[in-house]
């Protein structure tokens, strides 16, 4: 009897503070400053993790950014359920189409993706993407194949089977990997083509940068794609890509950086796979934060835009000195003055935003 | 008696309230699968080949992906569960062992799926790699075998913790009839014990085949992820769950988006079907239990 | 014929032996998991970790405060939606076992078991974030919820489902009512397989990430308000360990570590609850 009241009394008392607590919560509805949400790409997380930290210690912003994936970026923009996405592969005219309001692209950072493989004691292995072509359909087999030793004379290559490792999940780092293969290789692009997944025709496929890095750097024999700073911080390692110059570039802060020489469009969507720049890293990328053009919908708070567009200013300018610590590559000062004037084509009501 | 009808009416309340849930989770699935049913009708069912770029969305790989990994991991997980049962239920019920023994498979089950990915990953895979290459096969190292055996450790505690449950309120009197007659403890549980507690052991078994049918964190990191076919036991595979965390947060276009869906749906489906031919199964073979 | 008494006897101690033996092998893959977390978890373990919030990669001194409270509270959240619902289930189930309503109960149970938990994820997307306009905690719980119902509500079927009747026609031949005789002593009685199945319930969910990740969608700062979003140690961890970052990694396994604790407390606070409300008889 004793036992069951003080059993009673603790539960009660549990309730008593649970639900205190929920209710307390749930109207915590004081004046709060304002909190940005965004969502997509993993590539930039930890860019962004820095990034946002940084600007929260600057002025006490929140800035709240989750990594689901690019095409998740977009699709919760699009659902209008965070402020901005982020995507390292911009939206396709067919994708702004269902979309059915303008949105702007802003480009934030620029990365390469690296081609690592694991062939114990080989380093300096040159590929093109031909050969990558031919080792990823299987038509190559074993790593002493003629073909491979044709771009590669001073190598002793290992009679080792090649082991290729996709991607399972749809992402940026997959698009523009197959968006440069289909760019330089006939035979890729009749058959595999560009897109966030791909029908790998042979070999596993690993989940996320991290899930192929792992495998490659377990599997001998294993050829892989990764974000180059899965491959830098795993010490895997990395081939050096011909481009379309006909030079073997080694993917580096410097040689993305190049890949951007060359023209940009105004709404900055392009893809600068397999770039013209004769020192540019054929593999490179921008990373995109993506925002309506028009800002007041859903019953925003003007606010909540003046925030937003502050906050991506900021991330094109002085938020650009983080990069090359975290291995990320800043952007040219000509995409810089592109994405202000697109930051300035925002509007609240079809009135410019930002002055 | 008005407190008895009250109660009975908050139970059959709670029934309700059970049965809509499960019903909305079936409409929804169906409602946002629809614009791939239209297009495909069941056609995809027998497809073979999964490539939404160029619109092919069959889903047979995954079908069997899952069905292989599911049955697989709960044959391998059943010899460790019901001895576990027995061994808490019947030979330890009480002291330390069975604290320590207890405990230790409640654990189990709290154990994130995503630690048992990248412990699979780390752990496991290198040694079936090693297996691989002892047999002269491709040493992947993941695939649908070492994907079962993640599932298999998995889904022991359901089984159990559930079935030691069971097996220790059969009634004493029942199993002192048994040794009364003569019997060893073995011949009590295998004559008595087994018989009496079959529905609810079954019972936890097939909670274990659900869980394993659906999970998807823990799979996805060891199943190699390969959408073809898969051609051997030690092939790289994938499952429907796997399939749809990998593509969904990237898939765009509404075809690909209600192909997704719709295979969110054919796995309900195939889950419904499962429990229905468990539930004939546990009939025919108890029909005086309980 | 029959067989020799030696030969039975033989059989039943080799019979022991085997069941001892293999329940202790299963043992194995559990030890040599928290061996691996403990090994890789417990050197990033300390004030700092559990206190502070998430920092960015480099930076000393971050912690995963926010995700421990996360954890607990919308763990409790689902508890409190899930547990009450799926007694009564598990009560329905038991008591009216042959009728039509239960053996539909029953389908949706096990149905209800085999969603995926990223479809379930996706559902309550659907159903409470889309709408909302907004990602939110609560949403989270509830997927969570869902997830446990299936398996408090088995639990507690198949508990009660053993209990022999003449329990409760004792009671019931004393005058007390039947739904006093249900609530205050069948279920009691059953507290220990009832408690089993909600530990192993809270266990599954407190690890689950894919429902969260559409729904209470993550945070790198401390909230406890149940409509925003809001930070969880397998969302942590899934952020974190599939970074390219050493520290990152190593901050993954510590809160691994952190959450089979957690998880430890949880049943040994749950056991402790048991011991104290069931019956013995």
């Amino acid at each position: 009897m004793k036992n069951q009241m003080k059993i009673k009394s603790i539960m009660l008392s549990v309730l008593m503070v649970g639900l205190a607590l929920i209710s307390f919560s749930a109207c915590g509805n004081k004046e709060e400053k304002v909190e940005i949400l965004g969502a997509g790409a993993t590539f930039p997380y930890p860019l962004y993790s820095k990034m946002f930290d940084a600007y929260f210690k600057l002025n006490t912003t929140k800035v709240n950014y989750q990594s689901i994936g690019s095409g998740g970026g977009i699709k919760q923009l699009i659902n209008k359920t965070v402020d901005f996405g982020a995507t390292d592969a911009f939206m396709t005219d067919k994708e702004l189409e269902e979309a059915k309001v303008p949105i702007i692209h802003i480009p934030t950072a620029m990365g390469a993706v690296a081609v690592i493989y694991n062939l114990p004691n080989i380093k300096g292995l040159q590929l093109d993407a031909n050969l990558i072509t031919k080792l990823y359909n299987g038509e190559i087999k074993t790593w002493n194949d003629s073909k491979i030793k044709e771009l590669n004379p001073n190598i002793a290559l290992p009679s080792t089977k090649v082991l290729v490792v996709g991607r399972s999940d749809g992402s940026g780092t997959t698009f523009v990997f197959s968006d440069f293969l289909a760019k330089a290789s006939e035979e890729w692009n009749k058959f595999l083509g560009n897109g966030k997944t791909i029908k790998w025709p042979t070999g596993i496929a690993g989940k996320g940068n991290a899930g192929v890095a792992g495998m490659v750097k377990q599997t001998p024999g294993a050829i892989g794609y990764v974000e180059l700073e899965y491959a830098l911080s795993n010490k895997i390692e990395i081939a050096s890509i011909k481009n379309k110059a006909g030079n073997f570039i080694i993917p580096s802060i410097e040689s993305v950086t190049a890949a951007a020489n060359t023209e940009i469009p105004s709404d900055t969507r392009i893809s600068i796979a397999n770039t013209e720049a004769t020192q540019g890293y054929p593999i490179s990328t921008f990373t995109w934060v993506i925002m309506f053009k028009e800002q007041n919908y859903n019953n925003r708070k003007k606010e909540q835009a003046i925030t937003l567009l502050k906050l991506a200013s900021w991330m094109i300018t002085d938020g650009q000195k983080f990069h090359r610590a975290l291995n990320y590559s800043p952007l040219p000062s000509n995409v810089v003055l592109q994405s202000k004037s697109l930051l300035e084509s925002a509007t609240w009501d079809n009135k410019s935003l930002l002055k | 008696m008005n407190g008895d009808k009250v109660f009975k009416n908050i139970l059959l309340l709670s029934l309700s309230v059970l049965i809509l849930l499960v019903a909305t989770v079936l409409i929804l699935l169906f409602s946002n699968s629809f614009a791939t049913i239209g297009k495909f009708g069941l056609s995809n069912l027998v497809n073979k080949v999964w490539n939404p770029i160029e619109g092919e969305y069959g889903v047979l790989p995954f079908l069997i992906g899952t069905l292989i990994t599911s049955f697989l991991s709960l044959l391998i997980s059943l010899p460790f569960s019901i001895t576990i049962a027995l061994f808490l239920g019947e030979y330890f019920k009480t002291g330390f062992l069975n604290s320590f023994v207890k405990s230790a498979v409640e654990l189990l089950a709290g154990i994130p799926s995503l630690i048992y990915g990248f412990w699979g990953l780390f752990v496991v895979v290198p040694l079936v790699r090693q297996l691989q290459t002892f047999l002269g096969i491709e040493p992947y190292g993941v695939g649908l075998f070492t994907a079962s055996i993640i599932l298999a450790i998995m889904i022991i505690p359901y089984s159990a913790s559930l079935g030691q449950e069971i097996i220790k309120l059969i009634p004493t009197d029942l199993k002192e009839a048994g040794f009364a007659l003569g019997a060893t403890r073995y011949e009590v549980i295998r004559t008595i014990i087994i018989p009496y507690s079959f529905s609810g052991l079954m019972a936890g078994v097939i909670l274990s085949l659900g869980r394993a049918l659906g999970e998807t964190m823990a799979v996805t990191m060891v199943i190699g992820n390969s959408n073809n076919l898969p051609t051997s036991l030690f092939a790289p595979a994938n499952t429907m769950a796997s399939l749809i965390a990998n593509e969904f947060n990237e898939a765009s276009g509404e075809v690909y988006l209600s192909s997704l869906i719709e295979i969110g749906l054919i796995l309900f489906i195939v889950t419904s079907i499962i429990n229905y031919i468990g539930k004939l199964i546990i009939k025919k073979f108890a029909p005086h239990s309980n | 014929m029959a067989e020799t008494f030696k030969y039975r006897r033989f059989k039943d101690k080799a019979f022991q032996g085997a069941v001892v033996a293999i329940a202790l092998v299963s043992m194995l893959p559990l030890f040599l998991i928290i061996f691996y977390i403990s090994k890789t978890g417990i050197s990033a373990i300390n004030w700092d970790f559990l206190t502070q919030l998430p920092k960015p990669t480099g930076e000393l001194g971050g912690g995963i405060s926010n995700a421990i409270v996360g954890t607990l509270i919308m763990i409790s959240i689902a508890a409190l939606m899930s547990i009450p619902l799926a007694i009564l289930i598990g009560i329905y189930l038991a008591e009216y076992k042959e009728s039509k309503f239960a053996g539909i109960g029953r389908y949706c149970l096990d149905v209800l078991q085999g969603v995926p938990s990223i479809v379930i994820g996706i559902i309550v997307y659907i159903l409470l974030v889309k709408p909302l306009g907004g990602y939110n905690a609560l949403a989270g719980s509830f997927a969570l919820a869902m997830m446990m119902l299936p398996v408090v509500a088995k639990a507690t079927e198949e508990t009660l489902k053993l209990i022999p009747h003449s329990l409760k026609e004792a009671s019931i031949a004393l005058g007390v009512p039947y739904y006093k005789t249900i609530l205050k002593v069948i279920v009691p009685t059953g507290m220990n397989g009832i408690i089993t199945g909600i530990i192993l319930g809270i266990a599954r969910i407190a690890g689950e990430t894919a429902p969260l990740l559409f729904t209470a969608f993550g945070s790198p700062f401390m909230s406890v308000k149940i409509t925003a979003p809001m930070n969880a140690l397998p969302l942590l961890i899934f952020n974190y360990a599939a970074s390219p970052y050493e520290d990152w990694h190593n901050i993954a396994w510590g809160a691994s570590f952190v959450l089979l604790v957690l998880v430890l407390i949880l049943n040994l606070i749950a056991k402790l609850i048991a011991s104290k409300w069931k019956i013995q008889f």
